[in-house]
């Protein structure tokens, strides 16, 4: 893992240690990967999951129930289906969210260290001056 | 190797409040005043909000930091296609406090807060940003945050300059 993926790594744990453990529990299983996959291709109804993956509804519906849990798949019935889509929770793009801007303001600020030192130097030499 | 990355950058930190609040802390080795002073002078400002270094141009920079003041910031190198950067500051209460509004992006713009808490000489920052909607903030971690973070690693050439000055 490269090094700057271990630090915001440490931040989801620290920050989001629900939704991040639900995420992790979530995609431990291949099926649940699975169905992640055929989701980002297009939305889905758990009979089509089902079918798919040669599963029984009630199985289908637990492993949409887990991804649900961990924001990773939303669910809403319209009529007597229930339709699956890729849900809010993207861990990926929340780590690279917090990366870039991290980037940027830690950039800043080692720019305004920058300035700071020397309104500081400034500072001393007319308190030497001041001394003279 | 995780103790490692810390202390090459042990000190902006960036979390998620919300859906729609991101809060920046970093600790200066000055007092209070000295990074005020730094982020309410433009001639300051401009030495270290826009790093040169990044390709981006600031090619006008007017600030009037007291509360109620306006500030306009301006940027690129073609005069037929200016970026403006622009709003208000809310409240503004020197060394402790500078609130603004952005507004160049409409009704989707964000308000920033920063405080300052001096101890033992050090300065506490935090930057809070608060953005109108879940969308707007997604929105602030792809545009133009984007671009200027990829050109960042030639910031170290400017410090070098300020500091021999």
């Amino acid at each position: 893992m490269a090094a700057a993926d271990c630090r915001i790594l440490n931040h989801m744990v620290q920050c989001y240690p629900t939704q991040f453990n639900a995420s992790f529990a979530a995609l431990a299983d291949a099926t649940r990967r699975g169905v992640l996959d055929q989701l980002a291709r297009g939305d889905a109804s758990i009979t089509d999951l089902a079918d798919k993956f040669e599963m029984t509804l009630t199985g289908m519906k637990k492993h949409v129930g887990v991804l649900e849990l961990a924001g990773l798949v939303t669910t809403e019935k319209i009529g007597r289906v229930r339709t699956c889509r890729i849900g809010p929770c993207r861990l990926e793009e929340e780590m690279e969210w917090i990366a870039r801007y991290r980037r940027v303001w830690d950039a800043r600020f080692e720019a305004l260290d920058g300035v700071i030192d020397e309104l500081k130097r400034q500072e001393k030499a007319r308190g030497r001056k001041k001394r003279k | 190797m995780a103790a490692r990355n810390e202390s090459e950058s042990p000190r902006t930190t960036v979390k998620k409040k919300s859906d729609r609040e991101v809060v920046v802390t970093r600790t200066f080795d000055a007092p209070a005043r000295l990074v005020f002073e730094a982020w309410s002078k433009p001639e300051l400002f401009k030495k270290w909000w826009v790093p040169r270094s990044m390709g981006m141009t600031l090619r006008s920079c007017e600030m009037d930091v007291r509360t109620g003041g306006t500030y306009r910031l301006v940027f690129g190198d073609d005069p037929a296609n200016p970026m403006a950067f622009f709003g208000k500051y809310l409240e503004v209460v020197p060394n402790q406090r500078i609130v603004w509004t952005n507004e160049e992006s409409g009704d989707a713009g964000s308000v920033t807060t920063v405080t300052l808490e001096e101890r033992d000489g050090k300065t506490l920052l935090v930057l809070s940003e608060l953005y109108p909607t879940k969308e707007a903030l997604d929105e602030a971690g792809t545009g133009a945050q984007d671009a200027l973070g990829e050109t960042f690693g030639q910031l170290d050439e400017l410090l070098a300059e300020l500091s021999a000055r």
